[in-house]
């Protein structure tokens, strides 16, 4: 058995702002039990982030890390995995920043299939605006832009990603880090983009959906021991629960599907950071002088 | 007969949209540019794939011109709109062809000394090969006119129609062959405008800006590209995704321009020289994005190829009037550098050019051309693409060994005298930082504190003065003294310097001042310039005087009189020549 990195090597000496409770602080211990489970090292990685509280994440920790703006992290870490594929870039936000306002980005993620980790930190809130209701807030849910309860139906990630194609999804509870750290890990060993939404209190504004709220509700698909994560069907109807029983862990898992950049025939001869290394040693200008045979 | 003309005409051929006027005019062009001719081919076309006139207006010289031309000498009118709408644009000599299905009243213009013919064009494509081949049937009678041999033609038509199989190829020349004798029997050597090929002549690319541009940028290492599809921009993007794979050039057409701009980040975050082109609405969608890149410090390439506006506008056609927008895009304040090519040479250049600057300051970097540049043809000798002279300076980036010496910790913001912090590429052990769009300390960990937040100001916008040292100062085309200076930036340096030309041909007194680099602008470049002028008349196409806005917000100076055009149609030089009035034009009192 390889050795395993201490935890603690992703520690960060920053102030950490978050609320005591909150919900982050399992995702980011589950982030680090990850990686050092993986053995990877703070350099490896990048975690690209949006902006809400949950996005605050990488800079609590020790590993190149890039808080983008809100909703955007998806095609910054898309890019960014296809420029350098030999890091592992995970994106790790909110569901406000990942289901709203990234929306779009979001569905074209799961039909495009990046070698990427898609951490969202679900509070059905938005938490660093001081609580107005997101895309998961349940049909009814009081905020200070919903007064007279949300008029709209819950947004539901998990389906949405398997219809549009996703390959790999999960869903993990703030209350249970090590099974998110387990989740997490395989997300990252997957070769394509995957989804693990995770269920986060916020204690500060979301006085509905609490530890307890979830603690009564959630179970674990493993414990289903004809659940079958690579049945599709079954999948999409494991999605639909939500109101008394909610699943936990992978839902949907597809083997063997190629990632973008493994079709991306550019990227054959070397990756754009490294052509321009190279480039930087070694010009070569004669090598664009058949380019202009096209305009004689 | 009137005196011979040769190798000094316009030709322009019109139709309808999908009446394929736009590959027959650049197909025409490539034939007289194989044949030795200097060629300007301007696109004409509307924002609809069927119907509408659409036409290209090709000028042919024995010198390099950097303009079109408002006299037009043989109109090929495949619709009787086209001859209503280049009507009065026929010199006397000239003449006017179109096939035998339309009518044309022709007395109009025979009375101004232009002839017009109806010839059997569609008869011949149908004999010789199909009626979609009538553009070839003009485009052989035009040939036969102008007693232009039509081995060029014919090379061209090989080339252009060779997927289609043989057969396809065979007809074309049967048919163009067929129009041309028409023609030759019908003219005889009547038509004063003679085409003759330049023995001798050196070997010339025809190639629009556009291009020029994708090559400069793929030659200063830009190997990843997104973008979202948008008119005049899109062929950049498709010609960089047709590049062979062994380039290695990683080509995304992204879901809409937000996302393009943040992979334009993201890939430049992890040490790739990334770029992406749009128009004005792809670049209002950017506009946040290009804000992160700037508090962020990551360099970006956007072209923003303008096109009319407001709103969707005119989508096929030019305006420059997105320049203050460019300078100001996005909240807040960051050092960002607006460049403007004024030529497809200098597009060539800036394409590369673009990455070196964006690297250096860490910053995003806008090259704004518009759809005239990006679209028109032009014959370029093959050393004004020179790949010898593509510098790649990728300034304070640090090599994998520099990190590797770096021994007592990294600070990716570190604080500088020039503002510019060495800049790591993650991956390194040695070079391990988050970076944030919220305010940072030097090692970009989020914080809000006074000291830092003024430290990190004076930092980032240092950048810009340092840039501002490297900008071009404006330069000057023409006489060092003249009556009347023509102040213009980016693709109106044609029509502007061919109309100083004229001017001083005709014994007035211009020349021009044209801006390259337009932010940072050096206030102290642009005032010295400015004061050696006598009369400054800034040239623009738009309706603000965009130039002429900046040019006083930065020095103070107001330009004596300000010339616009926001129609979406190109400048003429004939046009600044008439806005200018007789007496500039000729240097006497009229
Ligand atoms: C373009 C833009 N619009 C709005 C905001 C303000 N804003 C910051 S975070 C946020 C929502 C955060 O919600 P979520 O993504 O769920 O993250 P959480 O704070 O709940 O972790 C909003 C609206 C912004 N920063 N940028
Ligand atoms: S407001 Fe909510 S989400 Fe934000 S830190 Fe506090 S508990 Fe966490
Ligand atoms: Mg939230």
């Amino acid at each position: 058995m390889v050795t395993r990195l201490d935890p603690k090597l992703f520690d960060a000496t920053t102030e950490n702002t978050w609320c005591a409770g909150c919900g982050d602080f399992a995702i980011l211990k589950a982030l680090k039990l990850a990686l050092a489970d993986q053995n990877i090292e703070p350099h490896q990685v990048l975690a690209v982030s949006g902006i809400g509280c949950g996005s605050k994440l990488p800079d609590y920790m020790n590993i190149n890390g890039y808080m983008t703006i809100h909703g955007r992290p998806l095609p910054v870490a898309t890019a960014a995995k296809l420029a350098n594929p030999d890091l592992h870039v995970i994106v790790v936000n909110g569901d406000g920043d990942s289901y709203g306002i990234g929306g779009n980005h979001f569905v074209q993620s799961c039909r495009r299939n990046p070698n990427i980790t898609h951490i969202v930190e679900n509070n059905q809130i938005y938490g660093l605006t001081k609580g107005q209701y997101s895309p998961t807030s349940d049909k009814g849910f009081v905020t200070t832009t919903s007064p007279d309860g949300s008029i709209e139906l819950a947004l539901n990630p998990l389906a949405v990603a398997l219809a549009a194609g996703a390959t790999f999804i999960a869903r993990a509870f703030a209350g249970q880090p090590k099974p998110m750290a387990q989740m997490i890990a395989e997300g990252m060993q997957h070769r394509g983009y995957a989804l693990i939404d995770v269920l986060q209190p916020c204690v500060t504004f979301n006085r509905v959906n609490t530890y307890d709220w979830y603690r009564k509700r959630v179970y674990d698909l493993q414990e289903e021991e004809s659940y079958d994560p690579s049945d599709r069907e079954a999948a999409w109807q494991k999605a639909q629960e939500w109101e008394e029983r909610i699943p936990l862990g992978i839902l949907y898992r597809a083997e063997g599907m190629p990632a973008y950049e493994d079709q991306v025939k550019a990227l054959e001869g070397g990756s754009p950071v490294s052509r321009l290394t190279e480039l930087v040693r070694n010009p070569r200008p004669e090598q664009y002088e058949p380019l202009k045979e096209e305009f004689l | 007969m009137a005196n011979v003309v040769t190798n000094d005409m316009s030709i322009v051929i019109g139709g309808d949209a999908g009446q394929g006027v736009e590959s027959s005019g650049a197909g025409f062009c490539l034939s007289f540019a194989r044949a030795g001719l200097h060629v300007f081919g301007m696109q004409d076309y509307r924002s609809r794939i069927r119907g509408g006139h659409n036409f290209y207006q090709i000028r042919l010289s024995t010198e390099p011109r950097l303009s079109h031309s408002n006299p037009v000498h043989l109109v090929l009118a495949l619709t009787p709109e086209t001859v209503q709408l280049h009507m009065d644009q026929l010199v006397e000599g000239g003449a006017v062809i179109f096939p035998e299905k339309f009518e044309v009243d022709p007395e109009p213009l025979k009375e101004r000394g232009v002839r017009v013919d109806s010839l059997p064009l569609m008869r011949i494509a149908e004999e010789h090969g199909s009626k979609v081949m009538t553009n070839t049937a003009a485009l052989g009678a035009a040939a036969g006119i102008t007693e232009f041999p039509l081995e060029f033609m014919e090379s061209v038509i090989r080339d252009n129609f060779a997927p289609k199989g043989q057969e396809i190829v065979d007809a074309n020349i049967k048919v163009a062959q067929a129009a041309y004798d028409l023609a030759q029997q019908r003219y005889g050597s009547d038509f004063p405008y003679k085409l003759s090929p330049i023995k001798d002549a050196p070997k010339r690319m025809l190639i629009n800006g556009n291009e020029a541009l994708a090559m400069g940028a793929l030659a200063g290492g830009c190997r990843f590209v997104a973008a979202y599809p948008m008119s005049p921009a899109t062929s950049i993007i498709e010609w960089l995704a047709a590049v062979p794979h062994e380039y290695g050039v990683v080509t995304k057409h992204a879901e809409d321009e937000i996302a393009a701009a943040c992979m334009v980040i993201g890939a430049s975050f992890t040490g790739a020289r990334a770029m992406t082109a749009t128009s004005g609405g792809g670049f209002c969608l950017m506009v946040e994005a290009m804000g992160l890149a700037g508090m962020t410090e990551v360099p970006m390439v956007i072209v923003n190829s303008q096109r009319g506006g407001p709103s969707t506008g005119l989508p096929t056609r030019t305006e420059q009037s997105d320049l203050l927008f460019a300078i100001n895009a996005s909240q807040g304040e960051f050092p960002r550098i607006v460049t403007a090519p004024g030529t497809i040479e200098e597009c060539f250049e800036a394409g590369w050019r673009a990455f070196n600057l964006a690297e250096k300051y860490q910053c995003p970097v806008v090259v704004m051309v518009d759809t005239f540049i990006s679209s028109t043809l032009r014959t370029l000798e093959m050393d004004a693409i020179d790949f010898s002279t593509v510098e790649i300076d990728r300034g304070s980036t640090l090599t994998y060994e520099e990190l590797d010496r770096l021994t007592d910790g990294y600070n990716r913001f570190q604080l500088t005298e020039s503002g510019i912090s060495p800049r790591a590429i993650p991956g390194h052990p040695s070079g391990v930082f988050a970076a944030s769009s919220d305010e940072h300390d030097e090692t970009g960990h989020i914080t809000e504190e006074i000291e830092n937040r003024r430290r990190m100001m004076r930092k980032r916008m240092r950048k810009l003065q340092e840039a501002e040292k490297e900008a071009r100062p404006p330069d000057f085309y023409g006489p060092e003294e003249a009556e009347t200076t023509l102040v213009c930036w980016g693709s109106t340096f044609g029509a502007c310097k061919e109309a100083a030309d004229d001017i001083n041909a005709a014994g007035g007194s211009a020349n021009v001042l044209r801006f390259l680099d337009l932010w940072p602008l050096s206030e102290e470049a642009a005032a010295t310039a400015l004061g050696r002028c006598r009369r400054t008349v800034a040239v623009e196409q738009n309706y603000t005087s965009q130039l002429a806005k900046l040019l006083r917000m930065t020095t103070g100076i107001r330009m004596d009189q300000t010339m616009n055009k926001y129609d979406g149609r190109p400048f003429a030089p004939e046009e600044i020549v008439a806005g200018l009035g007789k007496e500039v034009a000729s240097g006497h009192a009229a």
